[in-house]
């Protein structure tokens, strides 16, 4: 571990990493980057490294987790015990117990739960990098992973922390500023304000919290867009993919028409399978989806492909804390 | 789980009572209840609190025994809290090693102690590396009436301003109050369909979504805040919350806690 520097800000008002006040360090998300997950995300945060799974809605176990009326959303946060500089012993000790809780609590509300009774969906979060702001970062990853897994939100939910280091209000801490600030506060909040996670230790008068406050949405606002870029450029990236390839598969259809999937390209049994997902809640649609696509003829087969690419849009549309209004109707089925 | 219990028809009655500006015990919306504070209640401990408030009643305990600092902070002292939900106090709660509520209490208890500056860590070193005083404060909840998080939080630092670092004991000088700078209270709010009510009741506790936490120091300053439950708060609800319960903590200092 460093010692205290001597000064966390110079004349010229820029920090020991180079940065101004108000920015937030560089960020990379990299979305559906791991192959079993429903949805996953690989985030840095600076120097912080973490990788977001979501799993389900699945059968929930221990069953007696299970609600009758809802799906529960689980979600692990676990730290690598190389992550830090002093091993970290591995599994839960209280800080990730906690840290899961709020986390958990700060995404919860933006999934619809209802749509899943009887269900779970499973997040984990790794920090395989640690640096300050993990746990930000962490539900930043698991937020875009949530939306990777196809599973209906209302929002997105983007977090950022910040603190005070010599008097003064700086913007998503780094490590120094962290171990020898004067105060954290990470929140997390909606693209419309509504905040979600808020969290604070140190020492903040009222104004400085106000202020601080104020900030740490303003760095919202900035994750939240790169959040949408990262979800939009991946899904775009796909639908052109899964437009090739349906072109592609009419024709070799026309040759084995009763088992399309057999001789499909990879890339189209993952688009079923994204579709199907939607109608996870349904069995009865689900069983005659199924028989349709015994029945179906090449017209037909190439209309179901043609219906990615709307569900592509629903992506991008949830991140604008929308839902479609069609989708969510055939929710309520 | 306690949650799903709420039946419908006690959500909807609360929340009706709220539009009309009303409670179910009737007190006002920044009205907190009847606060008692006992202090010496268990001769063996360094230090000792029983609180309630309303119906909750909670016991914290203070030891202090020298110990080994770790190694990144040698020449301060050690603050350990724990807080256990026995099955004692409630239905809901179960035996077995802390579950994240428990945790999550324990934690910003522990936060509002250490961050607040409360104790002077400096000054519980022994031998710089090798010996310093340990703390541990340990709250067993007793009856859970609802906001727990409070009695806690009073419990702990009203046990800490009567404690005695046990020095004669262990031969080490004489015995001497422990040193306590600052009286970190904590004031809770919950969202009950928009409207903001300070120290929750159990009933309105599991009926609100969202409940905000707030620490703050004796110069009306804050040290730490914590968000708990599903739900969220607007920036407005926020800052109605912080601004009340620095009022109220104040209050709540010169009522009850003095250096």
């Amino acid at each position: 571990m460093t010692d205290k520097p001597e000064k966390f800000i110079d004349e010229n008002g820029i920090r020991s990493d180079g940065r101004r006040a108000n920015e937030i360090r560089d960020v990379k998300i990299e979305v559906g980057v791991l192959s079993r997950a429903d949805g996953s995300c690989y985030l840095e945060f600076g120097k912080n490294k973490v990788m977001a799974a979501v799993y389900g809605p699945r059968e929930v176990h221990p069953r007696h987790q299970q609600k009758s009326n809802r799906a529960i959303v689980r979600y692990k946060y676990n730290m690598a015990s190389f992550s830090v500089e002093d091993r970290k012993r591995p599994g839960p000790d209280r800080r990730s117990i906690e840290v899961s809780k709020v986390s958990r609590e700060a995404l919860e509300d933006q999934v619809f739960t209802e749509y899943f009774p009887k269900s779970a969906i499973d997040i984990f979060v790794e920090v395989l990098q640690a640096d300050a702001g993990t746990r930000t970062a962490a539900i930043n990853a698991a937020s875009v992973a949530l939306a990777d897994a196809g599973i209906p939100m209302r929002s997105l939910v983007s977090a950022c922390a910040v603190g005070k280091v010599d008097d003064t209000l700086v913007l998503d801490l780094n490590k120094d500023e962290d171990n020898y600030g004067q105060a954290d506060m990470p929140i997390a909040m909606t693209p419309d304000g509504k905040i979600t996670l808020l969290q604070m230790d140190g020492h903040l008068t009222k104004e400085e919290f106000k202020q601080g406050l104020e900030m740490a949405q303003e760095g919202c606002r900035q994750v939240y867009e790169m959040q949408r870029k990262a979800l939009i450029d991946y899904y775009s990236k796909k639908t052109e993919v899964l437009a090739t390839e349906a072109t592609a598969t009419k024709d070799v259809k026309e040759d084995a028409p009763e088992e399309p999937e057999d001789v499909t390209p990879v890339e189209v049994t993952e688009n079923t399978e994204d579709t199907e997902k939607i109608d996870d809640t349904n069995e009865t649609e689900d069983s005659e989806k199924t028989e349709d696509t015994v029945k179906t003829d090449d017209v037909e087969e190439s209309e179901d492909s043609g219906e990615d690419v709307p569900y592509i849009d629903e992506i991008a549309d949830e991140t604008d804390g929308q839902m479609d209004e069609s989708e969510e109707e055939s929710f309520n089925e | 789980m306690n949650k799903e219990i709420v039946s419908i028809i006690q959500k909807d009655q609360l929340y009706n009572l709220m539009l009309k500006g009303e409670r179910a015990d009737g007190r006002a919306f920044d009205e907190i209840r009847e606060i008692k504070i006992e202090t010496g209640v268990i001769a063996k401990a360094e230090g000792s609190a029983r609180v309630e408030i309303g119906d909750t009643k909670i016991i914290a305990g203070v030891k202090i025994s020298p110990g080994t600092p770790f190694p990144d902070t040698p020449d301060v002292g050690v603050i350990i809290t724990s807080l256990e939900l026995i099955p004692l106090a409630s239905p809901e709660f179960e035996s077995g090693p802390p579950r994240e509520n428990a945790v999550e209490l324990a934690r910003v208890t522990d936060r509002g102690i250490r961050e607040s500056g409360a104790i002077d860590l400096k000054k519980l070193c022994i031998i710089e590396g090798e010996k310093v005083w340990m703390i541990f404060i340990d709250i067993h909840v007793l009856d859970d009436g609802g906001n727990i998080m409070d009695a806690a939080a009073l419990g702990s630092i009203a046990a800490l301003l009567t404690a005695t670092i046990p020095a004669e004991r262990y031969e080490l000088g004489e015995d001497a109050p422990l040193p306590i700078r600052d009286i970190p209270v904590s004031v809770t709010a919950v969202d009950i369909g928009g409207g903001i009510v300070f120290d929750p009741s159990l009933q309105e506790e599991r009926v609100a979504n969202t409940k905000l936490t707030v620490i703050s120091n004796q110069e009306g300053a804050l040290a730490g805040m914590q968000k708990s439950g599903s739900g969220s708060l607007s920036t407005d609800q926020i800052n109605h919350i912080v601004e009340v319960a620095c009022k109220k903590a104040q209050d709540l200092r010169e009522k009850f806690l003095e250096i």
